[in-house]
């Protein structure tokens, strides 16, 4: 029988994340992909104490932990700033979207979602109703990055999916 | 049932954070991203990262304990080569986190932090003190149990799991709204590791055994 989850607590800290953890191809890299965004409550107030991992979908070509040199590694890992930020920088996702997963203090279990870098024609986008769809697309922003936040709860609330 | 409920009011952080809408329910899809994951290699392992008593100029302060087991898919069969990260309280239930203000003292022998990669019939096994227990202020007089946090990963990324690894007999069980958080007395149980005789070195250090079963049987609620 499956072992449970249980939060991943305040004191991850000293722990999950490691050096440039949150980049996963190194500056300059081609194609990188900026990703940045927050993480809000319910009541819309950041969350200092998330950890965010994104997944490409594919190894790359270094290790998931390897940082330093050229390279992309297909995972990364991101704590959130105490206004609730976090980012990565990524090679382009294996297909139409980056698989990003959220633990915090107050999550019995992580939420599991995905960034879409445009809206497409996508089964499981075409399957929610509009106000949902555009949670799972990121926007561009001024500075040329793609900007994907996540509402854990409430209003705009992130969708969030179940395999 | 396994896995908490997000919100459990009992545990008051979740109450603001739980997600109010069911997650939606996937369609079976093999090409989906989710089905895969990370591989990790031997070399971005340290040798001493599993022992967490190793690496500093002297001992931590309390009992030193072996913890192992087995990392299992929900079909029994060992995961290979997965990353087991864990993180602790010391001896007197202090985290080396900034953020941990609890009055204990701070062990410079001891971080509280570790990761190996399972070995190919899915085994890990840690080297490390045993953690106290520690108050929090969930609720008046509110202790958490000790306990060890545990993050694997798993052959897809939909069985990545957090989790927290008690020890047997705590008295502060029936206490803990996060323990408790998780539904039914048998799926509490998973999460409280076995003292193992084979498993403790004499003269030296106490065994637990903890295996983790990944992902959900057909039968098991999500």
């Amino acid at each position: 029988m499956t072992t449970p989850s249980q939060t991943v607590g305040p004191f991850f800290g000293f722990a999950l994340p490691y050096a440039d953890d949150w980049a996963l191809v190194p500056e300059g890299h081609p194609g990188a992909v900026l990703i940045t965004g927050r993480v809000l409550d319910g009541a819309g107030e950041p969350v200092p104490d998330a950890v965010l991992e994104l997944w490409t979908g594919e190894t790359g070509t270094r290790g998931a932990l390897a940082r330093g040199g050229p390279g992309a590694s297909g995972f990364g890992r991101c704590a959130t700033e105490p206004d609730g930020s976090y980012r990565f920088r990524a090679a382009p996702p294996a297909g139409p979207y980056y698989s990003l997963t959220v633990f915090a203090r107050g999550l019995l279990r992580q939420v599991l979602t995905r960034i879409y870098l445009e809206d497409r024609p996508d089964p499981l986008l075409d399957s929610l109703p509009p106000g949902r769809r555009a949670t799972l697309i990121a926007r561009p922003d001024d500075a040329g990055a793609h900007r994907f936040d996540v509402r854990l709860q409430g209003e705009g609330e992130t969708v969030f999916l179940a395999f | 049932m396994t896995h908490p409920p997000y919100l459990s009011p009992g545990y008051r952080s979740t109450v603001l954070r739980a997600p109010s809408l069911p997650p939606v329910e996937m369609k079976a899809d093999p090409e989906a991203a989710e089905l895969t994951s990370p591989v990790f290699g031997p070399t971005e392992i340290g040798p001493l990262d599993a022992d967490l008593t190793a690496g500093r100029p002297g001992e931590p302060i309390g009992e030193r304990i072996i913890v192992t087991g087995r990392i299992v898919d929900s079909g029994g069969r060992p995961v290979p080569g997965t990353l087991v990260e864990i993180w602790q309280a010391n001896a007197a239930g202090r985290y080396a986190h900034q953020l941990d203000r609890h009055p204990a003292p701070l062990d410079p022998n001891f971080s509280g932090a570790g990761r190996c990669l399972t070995d190919d019939e899915g085994r890990y096994r840690f080297v490390t003190i045993k953690p106290g227990a520690y108050p929090w202020r969930n609720h008046h007089n509110a202790w958490r149990p000790a306990h060890i946090h545990f993050s694997v990963f798993g052959t897809a990324f939909t069985e990545r799991l957090v989790t927290q690894m008690y020890f047997p007999g705590d008295p502060l069980f029936p206490y803990d709204p996060i323990f408790c958080s998780v539904p039914g007395q048998e799926a509490r149980d998973r999460l409280v590791a076995a003292f193992d005789l084979d498993v403790t070195e004499p003269e030296w250090a106490l065994g637990y055994r903890f295996d983790v079963v990944l992902g959900h049987t057909p039968m098991e609620d999500r």
